[in-house]
């Protein structure tokens, strides 16, 4: 009998997760899938596709993202592996720092890195105008392809970095001396062993790097100009310079979703071909780094780390500058704040911290009943359901926020414009990184604790909240944290879904950039750059480990 | 407190897979009893149907005379103690003892007082505010015991309580879980696939394989009088070799090659002419240089333990037997050596050709025989 009841219990909250999946994932897709395709007269109609590819206007913005995605996933790889095999074989001065400025730059609002480039290579940049006037040097364009080539590189290579310190962790010492005892050393053992015991990893975090350069909105939106790339296309049919075209802004969604899918399933497809996983009993204990080499090492990691972290720290410092409008004024002040305080400041901040928390606890408490449901009652709607959570983990935001845009402008679900169709992109676009957290702390959990407690004559709904849930507190606060970090400085979605009444502090940002008053967006950012950097840190007190699920 | 615990006819499947055919037993109030065998051979599955963890497909399981079948686990007053030990990790050591008791409406000093009962009975009462983190295998798997007994269950069930201990922890574990048994006095139920485990704690112990139960009875009667040859290797190590049963004068006697030996404690109804399959045990040989007297064998190889020393000799058949001896003083015969030896008629055991019944007189065995199918109740070898 008490099985019975107990089983209602979870059946009924499966169905409950599948009719929110359904209402606001699926149903949306589906009107971007036939706004995509309905003619404007009614009708199925290919035209808009078919639109798409005959004018290579459009259809270059696909080469150009594919490109441009390519191009960074190749340049990360080349600079995350050394510095995270130097920080994970040597002991590294200070190596902490450099993992927690990696980790920051990494977390940070992409379009803020890319502003504060702007403002230190772009035409009248810091940087620019000194080699200009004084060395009489052009450091050349940060515009186009090689401007979001260096931006989005030097922001996603902590990620490959994060990846790797994973998979060196568990590369185990005595499949290094085994290799050394066959007469396999030095770079041959670099290349031979090492890389190919991390290639899971390595294709893991390729497709990380992928999926987030093809998906960026804000860096090629702000130093693109010229190289016009799909998600900035997107965004320009759905409410740009050209006038609206929701139909054609609906295709060209629809064939992101497809790549992207398709990106997915390769990454899928050539991870499984890698069918081994490894552990190690015995890490690699690390050495201390030696002579010329250990000093090109530590200049490697800080060189790297430091350009890196420079649009970060620039941007702050920008902030507290004196200001006239598009114009840095030599001399220190509260200026930009104060101009901050009047242009929606706490409006933003309010939106921000309470959207966000609502959002946040929303992501919580669905993604614990997900995590349970997909580990501990396995079945064919339970999978189904584990599916479903992690598509728009593949999505491009401004997809998102289109989708949502079509399904909820009229009546029943009349949500456009309300705080309320935020809080759902955000916990659709970011639940999926606490619900992989939660998910991978209860698959480590022995299910004979529950019993134990059970056993003990506690009821099933007691067991789950005393004993379930406080064991993988861990690991739903570390994915909730990260959900929230990507709820602060989430802009593509929000783009399209906010106004006046919900913006938030990335959107007055990009207002601020957008109208080309540096002074106010120096403020803004530094307030989102500082807000993300405390979360990042608490994060970091909270999981205690550097695996961190990104 | 101590409670009779019944099962008749137990049947379970995952799926189409049957784990336990057919399965009926009985355990004493206050009794000891173990659960032994081979991995995969149903034990912890039957153990997780009494604790309510399993569904139960078919058969009935009570409680004295209360039908538990579909009880909520958490209604059946069951102490559990698990393999992993299953410490709340983030309570400590006083809270998961009192875990229990919070679910019943008791005063905070009761549940206080009864707690320290039994974290002073475990001897872990200096540790009652550590986190388990901080507590080695052995004095987590104390309170894992403190905690299921605290609530004075009426059966205690332990699956596998000290397999992840290290063999000397494991040792002086059992004389602790087997004396606490004692003092409290509640049913047990065990499960544990090391047999030297299960005599060292048992007052019976039900010997299983593939989901049948092939012998009750106390740890003595298994190791002495095994009930089939599944038993007799199981328990113990067993040289099991095909033999006859040959009737002289009216006198059962058992024969291999050429050796004869009286055994007059067959039972009546197998006192004819057969085949038969004979157990010796490495300690029922004794062998010796003197060729002549028994049967011949020669030495391959060695073991000297100490105590012991292990012979392993090959008969002329090609067979090959160990023996054990208490080690002498005089030289360990060396391998190539022909040797004799005799079996001590007393302890051997015989059983029929297929090795399903042990035929001699003495046999305890209170395991209830499937009704349902004949072959059920065969052994697989």
């Amino acid at each position: 009998m008490g099985n019975k009841k107990r089983i209602d219990m979870w059946t009924a909250l499966s169905f409950t997760v599948l009719g929110l999946f359904v209402l606001f994932l699926l149903y949306p897709l589906w009107g971007l899938l036939r706004q995509a395709v309905v003619g404007p007269r009614g009708g199925v109609t290919l035209e808009y596709f078919s639109r798409f590819f005959e004018y290579r206007y459009y259809s270059s913005t696909i080469i150009n993202s594919l490109k441009v995605s390519s191009a960074i996933t190749i340049v990360t790889l080349i600079l995350g592996i050394p510095i995270s095999y130097f920080y994970s074989f040597y002991q590294l001065k200070g190596a902490k720092v450099l993992f927690v400025a990696s980790l920051l730059c990494a977390m940070s609002a992409p379009f803020i890195g890319a502003y504060s480039w702007v403002l230190l290579l772009g035409r009248s940049g810091v940087i620019t105008k000194f080699f200009a006037n004084y060395l009489n040097i052009n450091i050349g364009s940060i515009y186009g392809f090689n401007g979001i080539l260096f931006v989005q590189a030097l922001k996603l290579f902590p990620l490959v970095f994060i990846y790797m310190n994973g998979a060196f962790k568990n590369i185990d010492n005595s499949l290094m001396e085994a290799s050394a005892s066959m007469g396999t050393v030095g770079l041959k053992r670099f290349f031979t062993v090492i890389l190919k015991l991390a290639m899971p990893t390595i294709l893991a975090a390729s497709l990380v790097v992928f999926m987030r350069a093809f998906a960026d909105f804000g860096t090629p939106l702000l130093i693109g100009e010229g190289y016009r790339t799909f998600p900035v296309e997107i965004y320009n049919q759905y409410l740009g310079d050209h006038g609206r075209d929701y139909n054609f802004a609906a295709a060209i969604s629809v064939i992101a979703v497809v790549l992207t899918s398709a990106v997915f399933l390769l990454q899928k497809w050539a991870t499984s071909r890698y069918n081994f996983s490894i552990s190690a009993m015995n890490p690699v204990e690390k050495k201390k780094p030696k002579g010329i080499m250990g000093i090109l090492m530590h200049l490697y990691a800080y060189i790297l780390v430091g350009i890196a972290f420079l649009p970060q720290a620039y941007i702050v410092y920008l902030s507290f500058r004196n200001s006239d409008l598009a114009v840095f004024l030599p001399g220190y002040s509260l200026h930009n704040y104060r101009m901050a305080a009047d242009r929606l400041l706490g409006r933003s901040i309010y939106n921000t911290l309470v959207l966000g928390a609502g959002s946040l606890a929303i992501i919580i408490v669905v993604a614990i009943i997900i995590a349970y449901l997909v580990v501990r009652r396995r079945s064919l709607l339970n999978n189904f359901i584990d599916t479903l959570s992690m598509i728009p983990y593949v999505l491009p935001g401004s997809v998102i926020g289109i989708a949502l845009v079509i399904a909820f402008s009229d009546r029943p679900f009349a949500l456009t414009g309300t705080a309320a169709v935020m809080i759902i992109a955000w916990v659709i676009r970011r639940m999926p990184y606490t619900i992989r957290s939660a998910t991978a702390t209860l698959q480590l959990i022995p299910m004979n604790v529950e019993e134990a407690a059970t056993s003990l004559g506690t009821s099933k709904p007691k067991t789950f909240a005393r004993i379930t849930v406080p064991m993988m507190r861990n690991g739903i606060v570390s994915g909730a944290i990260l959900s929230w970090i990507t709820i602060v400085t989430e802009l593509s979605s929000a783009i399209i879904l906010y106004n006046n009444r919900t913006i938030t502090l990335t959107m007055s940002t990009y207002v601020a950039i957008s109208r080309g008053n540096d002074g106010l967006a120096a403020a803004f950012a530094a307030i989102t750059t500082v807000v993300t950097a405390i979360s990042i840190i608490i994060y970091l007190a909270v999981s205690k480990s550097e695996d961190v699920q990104i | 407190m101590s409670v009779v615990i019944t099962i008749k006819n137990a049947l379970k499947k995952f799926g189409d897979n049957v784990i336990i055919p057919d399965l009926s037993l009985t355990v004493k109030p206050g009794e000891f009893f173990t659960l032994l065998g081979p991995s995969g051979c149903g034990k912890t599955t039957l153990l997780r149907m009494i604790a309510g963890f399993n569904s139960i497909e078919g058969g009935e399981f009570y409680f004295d005379k209360r039908l538990i079948n579909d009880l909520d686990p958490a209604k059946r007053n069951i102490g559990m103690v698990f393999q992993n030990y299953a410490i709340f990790p983030h309570l400590s050591v006083r809270k998961n003892v009192e875990f229990g008791l919070t679910n019943r409406k008791l005063a905070k000093a009761d549940i206080r007082a009864q707690a320290d009962k039994f974290l002073k009975l475990m001897q872990i009462d200096e540790l009652a505010d550590r986190m388990p983190a901080n507590l080695s295998g052995g004095q987590q798997q104390r309170v894992a015991l403190a905690r299921a007994l605290c609530i004075e269950p009426d059966v205690l069930l332990m699956d596998e309580p000290l397999s992840n201990l290290d063999a000397k922890l494991r040792v002086e574990m059992r004389s602790v879980i087997k004396n606490i048994q004692h003092t409290v006095g509640i049913t047990t139920i065990y499960v544990t696939h090391d047999q030297e485990e299960a005599m060292a704690v048992s007052d019976r112990i039900a010997v299983m394989n593939k989901g049948v139960i092939q012998h009750i009875g106390s740890p003595k009667n298994i190791y002495q009088r095994p009930a089939n040859i599944f038993v007799a290797t199981f328990i113990g190590r067993s040289n099991v070799v095909e033999g006859e049963l040959v009737m002289r004068n009216g006198v059962p006697h058992m024969k291999l090659h050429d050796y004869e030996v009286p055994m007059p404690n067959v039972k009546e109804e197998f006192r004819t002419s057969q085949r038969i399959m004979i157990s010796i045990r490495p300690e029922e040989l004794s062998v010796s240089r003197e060729t002549g007297k028994g049967l011949r064998a020669v030495i391959e190889d060695s073991t000297f333990l100490g105590l012991n020393t292990h012979y392993f000799m090959r008969m002329q058949s090609g067979m090959q037997l160990e023996s054990i001896h208490e080690s002498t003083i005089e030289s360990i015969i060396t391998p190539g050596t022909e040797v004799s030896f005799t079996v001590n008629a007393e302890k051997i055991n015989l059983f029929t050709a297929d090795g399903s019944m042990n035929i001699l007189e003495g046999v305890q065995n209170d395991a209830v025989p499937s009704t349902k199918t004949a072959r059920n109740s065969g052994v697989a070898v």
